[in-house]
């Protein structure tokens, strides 16, 4: 091999930053947070798989309804009905920002912009 | 040899943004008269030790190759992948972004796609995938790739002697894809089953028993230089007397052979002496060591080597202490980039100083091999030289960076230096055909040849194509260049295109407008023509 | 033709995982073994091209000189054209390769009536910088899906890029300049009748591909919406060797995704796309220009038969004499010794 040392070097770079994920990581592994979910209440307003995925589709739907329509009840695949509320409805069962949103939102760099103005429950409670 | 069209027909119906309908696979070489060269008297291959293929031409319809042709050409381009970095990697990289495509000379004046520099690379990568490659012999053409063939081997001849090595397409080339390296390789190649170019191979073997290209024997180099002399001796006034196989010369001169005989070389040559004799030069020229240039480099790397190892054991037996190279393209591209390597170290020499300015050329330190622009520049730098540039007003000069001397070497400022201290009217031509984007002469790399005129005036086109603008607009009526290809080969272009532009060196320039030392009132330039003013006298 | 052939192979590649997920139920295969096996392909099969190229010597020192020499002093030489020190070098290669200087040089040549005429063409050098700076910065923000604390030069390039906050979750710019970059190149080669001449379906099938990762990718993000937890899971199971297959739902655009994304990095180091380390050897960019300066060795050079002086005296020995040019004994006897 000529240049040898150029190349090994080059190698070395190209392991650093294609395996980034792998150094990252390196040293560290532990197991992913994982969001605490209601005690009593087991099921959400739809279904679990559909909250998971499209929860944030979801709210902002309730968002433009009831800021831009006025209209204030949802009523879900069940018939059941909702009062259209991020604090009153569904931070009622999910009773902590942090150990629920944010878990997995910081591990997947989500920066949802509700609690710029809507309050967590643990800042309500702080204020109570 | 075919009967080139007119000027004005010649480019008739060229479009550079239509394609054949055909594949290009399936589009076999043209070898009709004006656009092929011929190939290689066997004679010179017998001469230089190498394969020949008999008495044949590329028009024959079957080539008398070899039974084993194609395994001694897939054993060449193996052992040339593994000592040739470059043509590996070339071979590897390239995405056909086409930037490329439109920059080739000989793709502008012929429209033909196998001249985009991509698609003459393909012509062999194309093989490599399909012969080397297991996933291109799976898919075949849709992966580019095909088998070795006779026609294939056709195809290789036309256009890598469709090539001048000028490397205008590497400097767009976004991962610097050299075609000429290609070309070079390829041709080294084709040597191995003894196909070459007669053109370029017979000037090879008069540098290698004679001593230069053009094959003129020592006597007849000594002739010619006092021929020239009694032509200085008539407009200068002066006798100026070459030292010949000078021992003990500080500097060894040396200079492409077509500056001791060929109308224009010649005037460059006695502007060379001029020079030499102003400042007092101890130099030598030497009949052993006559060719700067060197046609190996066009046809056999190996070759390239045999002829220059001269210079260095002259410059050994001579016990000079540097060397000063002449005005040439593709002797610079040579010296610059492959001597260090080929004939180094080089101890016995010294690190170039000039005597009389004292300026050590420090980029030359390895080397000790020194260009004549950069000489003169140092001296006119230095105020040492006596120039009177009026004695150029008879003339209006743009200047054609030599693609070798561009591309390969760098030198740009040094001759513009030397042409605005020594003429008043130096005009440049558009900015895209000139330095690093300097067009081809169309003719470099040995396909300086009559039979091959209608490719050579296609080729240098573009060149032409720029000169007729400042022709045209600031009445340009010389065309000056470093290289002694170009004043052979754009003195035909400009006959062809632009008749009323002649050719001529830096340095003819120079002893036009040096004031030497007891000299007589000049009323001529170094070409017998009248000086600005001096019509009537004449 | 070729866009055909390409298009033939990218809808094949779209229906392996659709068959082997969807109907046969290989999840473990295609989430875990595959993709294992295409990075694979991509690490040593690159590496194995480094080394290959690296075997071969460069045995001369072809700089392509753009720009003036390093030679007398008070001439200003170009530092960036005609590298003639390392750094310069070093200087050279960077705006190579992160910035594609000789690209943007590109020049378009046409006719005006009899003269040619040189225009500037910078839209391949921007359609290029588009899509690669577009590709690079997605790829740093996919490490949200591999690492467990994103480092927060992660999260300032994802911020960054979904700085206009259109719509939820909010669209990213790069999504829209990598498909504008992919798009220009791709309509390039087939409306550009010389590129289109030139193309193989080697030339349309990578762009193609990394389309479709694209646009299943935005898909993804927007409108398809799989199960994030569940994917980040899986893929920081992988980056950690300890792979598993999560509980969650992965969606079927999600196995295609990976599956393509597997596909572009096991044919990678086998296509034209090995540019990307190759251009790091380019030996008319990565070298000086200081051929005289100092010495450049070419390990296979060999000593070449000449004809020497002694044999070239004695055969113009008659002549030479006739003409008065010195005859040199002394060198030719040196020389038999």
């Amino acid at each position: 091999m000529y240049n040898a040392n150029k190349v090994i070097i080059g190698i070395i770079v190209f392991l650093i930053f294609f395996a980034m994920p792998f150094w990252l990581n390196f040293g560290k592994v532990e197991a992913l947070p994982k969001p605490e979910l209601p005690k009593e209440e087991k099921k959400c307003i739809e279904d679990t798989d559909y909250m998971k995925a499209y929860h944030m589709k979801f709210l902002d739907e309730w968002r433009k309804t009831k800021v831009r329509e006025g209209k204030v009840y949802y009523i879900n695949k069940e018939g059941k009905i909702y009062k259209m509320s991020l604090q009153r409805t569904c931070m009622k069962c999910h009773d902590n920002k942090e150990k629920f949103c944010d878990r997995c939102h910081k591990n997947l760099v989500v920066q949802p912009d509700c609690w710029k103005c809507h309050l967590a429950p643990e800042e309500v409670k702080k204020w109570q | 040899m075919s009967k080139l069209p007119k000027p004005d027909q010649l480019l008739q119906g060229l479009d550079l943004h239509r394609t054949p309908e055909k594949h290009w696979m399936d589009i076999k070489p043209d070898f009709s008269p004006g656009k092929y060269c011929y190939a290689v008297d066997p004679q010179v291959m017998i001469d230089m030790g190498r394969p020949n293929l008999g008495k044949w031409q590329p028009t024959d319809e079957k080539w008398p190759l070899p039974e084993d042709w194609k395994e001694r050409l897939l054993k060449a381009i193996r052992d040339r992948m593994e000592r040739f970095r470059s043509f590996k990697l070339f071979m590897d990289i390239c995405v056909r972004c086409g930037a490329c495509a439109d920059k080739c000379h000989f793709f502008l004046g012929t429209g033909d796609p196998k001249n985009m520099p991509v698609l003459r690379a393909e012509l062999i990568r194309s093989v490599i995938k399909g012969e080397f490659s297991f996933f291109g012999r799976l898919f075949g053409r849709v992966a580019g790739a095909r088998p070795l063939t006779e026609e294939v081997l056709k195809e290789w001849y036309m256009y890598f002697y469709q090539c001048t090595a000028c490397r205008r397409c590497s400097v767009f080339c976004p991962y610097g894809i050299d075609t000429a390296e290609v070309t070079i390789i390829m041709r080294d190649i084709l040597h191995e089953l003894g196909i070459a170019l007669d053109w370029a191979m017979k000037p090879l073997r008069n540098s290698h028993f004679i001593g230069n290209h053009l094959g003129l024997q020592p006597h007849t180099i000594k002739e010619n230089i006092e021929f020239l002399m009694s032509d200085i001796a008539e407009i200068t006034g002066l006798n100026i007397e070459v030292p010949i196989n000078k021992k003990g010369a500080e500097v060894l001169f040396v200079t492409p052979s077509a500056d001791f005989f060929a109308d224009p070389g010649i005037y460059t040559f006695m502007g060379y002496v001029l020079l030499f004799h102003h400042i007092g030069l101890d130099y030598t020229i030497s009949t052993y060591a006559s060719e700067g240039g060197n046609f190996g480099f066009f046809n056999s790397i190996e070759f390239a080597k045999k002829l220059h190892s001269k210079i260095y054991e002259e410059a050994k037996r001579l016990k000079v202490k540097w060397i000063l190279g002449g005005e040439c393209g593709h002797q610079w591209r040579f010296w610059h980039q492959y001597h260090g390597t080929m004939f180094g170290p080089f101890d016995y020499l010294e690190v170039p100083k000039s005597p009389i300015t004292g300026t050590v050329f420090e980029h030359a330190k390895y080397h000790k091999a020194v260009h004549i622009c950069e000489f003169t520049a140092d001296l006119i730098a230095h105020n040492k030289l006596k120039l009177d540039p009026s004695r150029n007003d008879h003339i209006v000069v743009t200047f054609h960076d030599s693609c070798n001397t561009s591309r390969g070497m760098g030198i740009f400022e040094e001759p513009r230096f030397i042409l605005r201290n020594v003429c008043n009217n130096f005009v440049e031509m558009p900015e895209n055909t000139i330095r690093e984007k300097t067009f081809c002469c169309g003719s470099g790399s040995g396909l300086n040849t009559d039979e091959y005129m209608e490719i050579r005036m296609r080729g240098g086109f573009p060149r032409a194509n720029a000169v007729e603008f400042v022709h045209k607009n600031y009445g340009v009526n010389t065309l000056v260049a470093i290289c002694a290809i170009d004043r052979a080969t754009l003195t035909a272009l400009m006959k062809y295109w632009v008749p009323d532009v002649v050719v001529a060196g830096v340095h003819e320039l120079v002893g036009n407008a040096l004031i030497m030392e007891g000299e007589k009132e000049r009323t001529t330039d170094l070409r017998y023509r009248p000086l600005k003013g001096m019509e009537e006298e004449v | 033709m070729n866009l055909i052939f390409s298009l033939i192979v990218l809808a094949i590649l779209i229906l392996i995982p659709l068959i082997g997920v969807g109907v046969l139920g290989l999840s473990s295969l295609f989430a875990i073994f595959i993709p294992y096996l295409a990075f694979a392909i991509f690490f040593f099969g690159l590496i194995y091209r480094i080394i290959d190229w690296a075997r071969s010597p460069q045995p001369y020192k072809i700089t392509t000189t753009s720009g003036q020499q390093k030679s007398l002093s008070w001439i200003k030489h170009s530092r960036l054209e005609s590298p003639a020190s390392s750094w310069e070098v070093y200087l050279r290669m960077f705006f190579e390769v992160f910035l594609f200087r000789s690209l943007f040089r590109n020049l378009r040549a046409d006719f005006d009536g009899k003269r040619l005429i040189y225009g500037s063409a910078k839209w391949l050098w921007l359609g290029a910088i588009l899509f690669h700076f577009s590709f690079l910065v997605i790829m740093i923000r996919h490490l949200r899906f591999f690492v467990n604390e994103v480092p927060s030069f992660v999260q300032k390039i994802s911020a960054v890029d979904s700085f206009f906050q259109l719509g939820v979750p909010p669209i990213y710019i790069t999504d829209i300049l990598i498909l504008a970059g992919l798009g220009f190149l791709l309509l390039r080669r087939l409306v550009d009748a010389k590129v289109n001449y030139l193309s193989y379906a080697s030339d349309y099938f990578p762009l193609l591909l990394i389309i479709s990762i694209a646009l299943t990718g935005i898909l993804m993000r927007l409108y398809v919406k799989p199960d994030l937890y569940a994917i980040k899971q899986l893929t920081y199971g992988l980056a950690t060797f300890n792979p598993a297959l999560p509980k969650g739902n992965l969606s079927m655009l999600f196995y295609i995704h990976l599956f393509l994304v597997s596909s572009l990095a096991a044919y990678f180091p086998f296509s034209k796309l090995v540019h990307m380390v190759g251009v790091f050897f380019s030996p008319t960019r990565n070298m000086p220009n200081d051929n005289r300066m100092s010495r450049h060795i070419n390990p296979w050079e060999y000593p070449v038969k000449y004809v020497t002086y002694a044999e070239w005296q004695e055969k113009f020995r008659d002549v030479l004499e006739e003409a008065g040019i010195p005859i040199d004994e002394e060198w030719t006897n040196v020389a038999q010794k």
